[in-house]
């Protein structure tokens, strides 16, 4: 039996976690319809007035992107928790770290991509125009990862607790604030003709320090929970 | 090869168990035994690593194991009370997996001789969760076949088996002895090992 | 004077040194309230624009301060207990997080007082102010995860490693906070003007002093409580005098 590589590692646990999230369509679509549904209230809440809403739009969608993921959040290590293969990895005599970035990356992929991919239709309900979009998906492309890594290090925090989904959000959304700042700040800056690569790069630094920091946090908080 | 001096263990408030002292050499098998709520899973979780003792060591071939983190992950085993098979996968879709987490690459015709082996014939390929609880028993257990960990770390692993299934996992662990490797496990039901002669360690 | 600080490092010492500890700082931080505030509210003078409504500075100004420390101070002994796994250490952070809310809320609520007068609402959307409420929903959370896992050691070591993820996290979201409020031309409370008077200097620094001496009397004897309901199956916790 040959030995599997870091990177083999990765995307094993990449295929795998895919591989079920395809069998268990339900829980990819509801995140999904979440998202949609509560962008969709902000209108009916405030009234359908375009200016307001055009105004509105980047905060509205990132808040929505920024809640839907907390809710998915519960979903990732709590499979792998109750029926055991999540204690295997904790024995895994390759570096937890790996396996952890790949559960990330699949997480995003299902929870996160598909948000990303949705935008355009919700940007077109709020008048936004199409640079706007355009920066809204890009800085949305950047911060949903971002999401998903720190975001992480709350699920495998709050393993297996009663509290679990709203103990997570109260632990996690502080942490997240400055990806929705910046975030938004990326899509303002484009409506007003500002220049948006400060922002986007900032989103990018926060995205970088997110990959070298969290799977390793992630993976001593699922050794605290594990004990 | 594994040694262990001075254990100590509490949960939550309540002392488990304290200056725990063994040692297991190569072709060894123990049982631990002790009635129920004296620590024995606990003692085979803290051998795992996934409890911190509260005093005492644990090494393996003369290093803390604390010290040694993948290494001595890579030379062990452990099956605990959960199967750790995802119900959406078929058996060889797990079982491959499983190996892979390990860090080794199983070909699809050794996964399958394995679960073969272990009495899947024809079943291999059904998602788990159409499986009885004994057969998804059975499918956790391959990985014994399948992996060259030294050290077998075995909490009740005859739970749901039948006569036949407890008979092969007899075998299995004596091929294990044979080959140098150890043995350290609890269990409800009498476990024969042919041949071997059965250490025990006591909790209560 | 060589005082072995280890010895202290257990509950069973360090419980006794506390409850001789606390009168000092308790009565200390009484006098100096009692000064500052006197100074603050009697003594200064009225502000040349901001006529009376200033002088709950002497109040918001400590407390943002200590509620910030503190949080640092509360990560500093979560890590500890983390990294040598010394049960007293955190114990420190659980006793401290409390205390450190407390000092943010009334942060929050004395800027909120000192807003209306002077922008005519209760909540304007300053950075400090809003960076202040996220270190209160820091606090809370800390609080929150350790309340919510009944294993106390699960629960130190989970609590610990948010605390110390959280104050890496503080100076980004500061900074975040901070580009946003100046994005959005935000309003910035501060005491502007002219240098202050020698008496405000002085009711400031005392009302820190005595807000810090506070915060450490509160810590103290929070912990002591800590100590009886953690270590209460234990000898030494049956033969107090407080218990039997």
């Amino acid at each position: 039996m040959k030995k599997l590589s870091l990177f083999s590692l990765l995307l094993l646990v990449i295929r795998r976690d895919l591989v079920l999230a395809m069998r268990r369509r339900a829980d990819v679509l509801t995140t999904l319809f979440f998202f949609v549904m509560v962008v969709s209230l902000f209108p009916l809440g405030v009234g359908p007035e375009m200016d307001m809403l055009r105004k509105m739009a980047p905060g509205v969608l990132w808040v929505a992107a920024l809640l839907a993921s907390m809710l998915s959040l519960g979903r990732l290590f709590s499979a792998d928790y109750l029926d055991g293969t999540l204690e295997q990895m904790l024995l895994a005599p390759q570096s937890l770290s790996v396996l952890v970035l790949g559960k990330m990356a699949s997480h995003w992929m299902v929870s996160g991509l598909p948000l990303v991919l949705m935008t355009p239709v919700l940007g077109l309900q709020f008048d936004m125009s199409v640079e706007a979009i355009g920066v809204l998906m890009l800085s949305l492309l950047l911060g949903t990862p971002i999401l998903s890594m720190v975001g992480a290090i709350g699920a495998a925090l709050t393993l297996g607790l009663r509290g679990g989904g709203v103990l997570l959000s109260l632990l996690v959304l502080p942490l997240c604030i400055p990806v929705l700042i910046f975030g938004t700040g990326a899509v303002q800056a484009v409506t007003s003709g500002l220049n948006v690569s400060s922002h986007l790069s900032l989103m990018g630094a926060l995205l970088v320090l997110a990959l070298a920091f969290t799977p390793w946090v992630t993976a001593q908080a699922l050794r605290i929970s594990m004990e | 090869m594994l040694e262990v001096s001075n254990l100590a263990c509490s949960r939550g408030d309540h002392r488990l168990f304290s200056g725990l002292c063994f040692a297991l050499s190569p072709g060894q098998i123990m049982q631990v035994q002790g009635a129920n709520g004296s620590g024995k899973t606990s003692l085979l979780r803290t051998l795992c690593g996934f409890i911190s003792p509260d005093k005492g060591c644990i090494s393996w071939g003369g290093t803390d194991v604390r010290e040694l983190a993948e290494d001595y992950f890579a030379q062990m085993m452990y099956l605990g009370h959960l199967n750790a098979i995802k119900d959406e996968l078929s058996a060889l879709e797990n079982l491959r997996i499983s190996a892979g987490l390990s860090g080794m690459e199983l070909s699809e015709a050794d996964a399958i001789a394995a679960l073969r082996r272990m009495g899947l014939k024809g079943r291999e390929r059904l998602p788990t969760k159409v499986l009885s609880q004994g057969q998804r028993r059975r499918v956790s257990l391959a990985r014994l076949l399948v992996n060259d960990a030294r050290l077998w770390v075995l909490d009740e692993p005859l739970a749901a088996l039948d006569v036949g299934a407890v008979a092969l996992i007899g075998e299995l662990i004596r091929e294990h002895l044979a080959g140098g490797g150890m043995v350290i496990f609890t269990t409800h039901q009498p476990l024969v090992v042919a041949g071997m002669e059965m250490r025990s360690l006591s909790l209560s | 004077m060589a005082i072995n600080w280890f010895k202290y490092s257990a509950p069973t010492t360090f419980y006794p040194l506390a409850g001789k500890l606390i009168p000092w700082f308790a009565i200390s931080s009484a006098i100096l309230f009692a000064v500052g505030l006197y100074i603050g509210f009697v003594v200064a003078p009225s502000d040349a624009t901001q006529g009376e409504f200033y002088r709950i500075i002497f109040i918001h100004v400590p407390s943002s301060i200590i509620s910030m420390f503190l949080y640092l101070i509360m990560a500093g002994y979560a890590a500890l207990g983390l990294i040598f796994n010394t049960r007293l250490s955190s114990m420190m952070a659980s006793a401290i997080a409390p205390t450190g809310a407390l000092f943010a809320f009334i942060s929050l609520w004395t800027g909120a007082l000192w807003g209306k007068p002077m922008w005519g609402a209760w909540w304007v959307w300053d950075a400090r102010l809003t960076s202040e409420l996220i270190l209160l929903f820091l606090y809370l959370g800390f609080i929150a995860l350790h309340a919510s896992i009944d294993d106390p050691r699960r629960a130190d070591r989970a609590a610990a490693l948010l605390a110390i993820v959280g104050s890496v996290n503080v100076p980004i979201i500061y900074f975040s906070v901070k580009w946003w409020n100046t994005l959005h031309q935000g309003s910035t409370i501060k005491y502007s003007g002219t240098s202050m008077h020698i008496a405000m200097q002085q009711a400031m620094f005392t009302m820190l002093a005595a807000c810090w001496l506070y915060a450490i009397a509160i810590a103290l004897m929070r912990v002591r409580s800590i100590i009886l309901e953690r270590e209460k199956n234990t000898k030494w916790i049956t033969e107090l005098a407080e218990v039997k």
